[in-house]
């Protein structure tokens, strides 16, 4: 294997992880917060691609004009839709459970999860079927034919997803550090009651964890749905699955290691699938069939050596 | 003329038990008022229900005329009452400067907020030399000091302090307690708990004994500092 082919592998992982990363965001946000796991942030995130692509679908003026051009559209509308379900959600299906044990609002978000694919699966019948679309919807793409970086061939979804990663993580970053409402957020999640005290309405900080989390993931699922060609109705399980691995892997509660244990996750899938068949004890165990068993034993290794995630220790000093 | 505060037959519950069993008392403008008892009193949880921790079952709370019944706790900040709480609780991972902002959380006045800021640092010099380090990694007396200067910042107008010596070495505690002093010199209405109550007594122009939810017993910091009971039960001596 070249060094060209090694570096495609690194390049299409980073784009993948930050992808995971983007996903995992909303998970560490929410559990740093309320140390809940939201099982349907997968389902918030797939119905920004299903926004994005409802849009582009009825509006006919965006598909008059260049994709990079109605671009900003899908993405607002994306955003839109994946923060009035998430902070629907917050209200409806977690905010009733507060105080309630721990297991009650994990099956909430597990019902949530699935009745969000089912609503999904049965609006978006296909032309001529009286039944959802079980099939993966097309999706607008560039046609602009990928560039080639010294031989390494990078597309411009792939750059965007890059783009807009690093994006969101400098804002997000900025927004925490910076700002009134983002100290109030790591107020609440280190100590509630005492950020009650100071006068921070914590359940507005709450709301406003959710929608930062179901923006960035509507920022993913359109940026996937670009890569890929096509959005599923139950495209946010298993992808919703590798956003939480990532926010395990980089420490859960911690924002900037979320990003990283996306990117630490992606790395390993395109290395999996890429650059195992070439090492022969390992080659039967390679290809993208494989790719997910080897992202969960790097979580499972992970989790063995570092209990708390790889930068986890932002965690134990919750007081 | 109404009192700052006035409680009238607070009783509290978690669950089926009953925390504080109906008491009643006053706090006036400038007084420095203190609660004393042995632990599970049903100190703090009078604290916790005047800032809105916690729900009272029954009784009312009066603040500056008003009634704080269902009133958020992140409400009656507003209104003045600023309740530091028992065990510090400052936030670790935060700066002490970002602590004492918190402090000022819902104030709009940039000046103030700097003066208010100004004036923490002077009353706590200790604060301003580590303003930018982490607060977790201050040492008890010196997270007492953010607590209390924290609580400060919000300008109140009746200042909770609930066991602000506990846990202190005897030179961070007087430190602590002079500070109390000052503050109450200073004008600053104070509601102050505490299980040291020779020091409470000392500096409190009135005091109240509380006992499994009750009180007992209520008089001047003095009166009460010679009254055979509290010597026998509070004050160690025989």
């Amino acid at each position: 294997m070249t060094a060209t082919e090694l570096t495609q592998l690194l390049a299409d992982g980073l784009i993948l992880g930050s992808m995971y990363g983007l996903i995992a965001v909303g998970y560490t946000m929410v559990y740093g917060i309320l140390q809940i796991i939201n099982f349907a942030h997968g389902e918030i995130y797939m119905l920004g691609g299903f926004g994005a692509l409802f849009v582009y679908a009825w509006v006919p003026g965006l598909r008059a004009i260049p994709l990079w051009a109605a671009l900003p559209v899908l993405l607002v509308v994306a955003v839109a839709v994946s923060v009035a379900a998430a902070t629907g959600a917050e209200r409806f299906a977690y905010r009733p459970l507060r105080g309630a044990p721990r297991l009650a609002p994990l099956i909430s978000a597990i019902g949530l999860s699935l009745f969000l694919q089912q609503v999904v699966f049965n609006f978006f019948t296909l032309p001529g079927s009286s039944m959802g679309v079980t099939a993966p919807v097309p999706f607008p793409q560039f046609e602009t034919a990928p560039l080639d970086l010294a031989g390494v061939q990078v597309s411009v979804a792939g750059l965007l997803t890059l783009a807009l990663a690093a994006f969101g993580m400098v804002a997000l970053t900025w927004f925490v550090r910076r700002t009134r409402t983002g100290r109030a957020m790591q107020a609440t999640a280190q100590d509630p009651a005492t950020a009650r005290l100071m006068g921070i309405d914590t359940d507005r900080i709450i709301v406003i964890a959710f929608a930062i989390g179901a923006a960035l993931a509507a920022v993913a699922c359109v940026t996937q749905g670009l890569r890929l060609g096509t959005v599923s109705y139950n495209m946010g399980f298993i992808t919703g699955l590798k956003g939480f691995t990532a926010a395990v892997l980089g420490g859960i509660g911690n924002i900037q290691g979320a990003m990283a244990g996306g990117v630490v996750l992606g790395l390993a899938e395109s290395l999996a699938s890429g650059a195992l068949p070439h090492i022969d004890a390992l080659a039967m165990f390679s290809g993208s069939v494989w790719k997910d068993v080897w992202a969960f034993v790097i979580l499972i290794v992970v989790l063995l050596i570092r209990p708390q995630g790889l930068f986890g220790e932002r965690v134990a000093d919750r007081a | 003329m109404s009192a700052l505060l006035e409680v009238d037959d607070l009783r509290v519950a978690y669950g089926k038990v009953e925390a504080v069993k109906g008491i009643s008392f006053t706090v006036e403008e400038g007084e420095a008022v203190t609660l004393i008892g042995t632990n599970g009193a049903g100190k703090t949880t009078t604290l916790h229900t005047l800032s809105g921790l916690l729900r009272p079952a029954g009784g009312s709370v009066r603040f500056r005329g008003e009634d704080l019944a269902g009133v958020p706790a992140h409400r009656v900040v507003a209104l003045g009452l600023a309740h530091c709480p028992e065990g510090r609780h400052i936030f670790p991972s935060l700066t002490v400067e970002e602590n004492l902002f918190l402090g000022a959380y819902l104030r709009k006045d940039a000046p103030g907020i700097a003066d208010d800021l100004e004036r923490a640092y002077t009353l706590f010099e200790r604060l301003r030399e580590r303003r930018a380090q982490a607060a977790g990694t201050l040492s008890g007396g010196e997270q007492q000091m953010l607590a209390m200067g924290r609580a400060l910042m919000c300008r109140p107008a009746l200042l909770m302090l609930d066991e602000p010596s506990m846990g202190l070495s005897p030179i961070m505690m007087r430190k602590i307690m002079d500070t109390v002093a000052e503050l109450r010199r200073t004008g600053t209405t104070i509601l102050l708990v505490e299980q040291n109550a020779r020091a409470a007594l000392a500096l409190a122009d009135r005091a109240y004994v509380m006992e499994t939810g009750r009180i007992v017993l209520e008089g001047t910091g003095t009166e009460l500092a010679r009254a055979e009971s509290v010597r026998k039960a509070y004050l160690g001596e025989d």
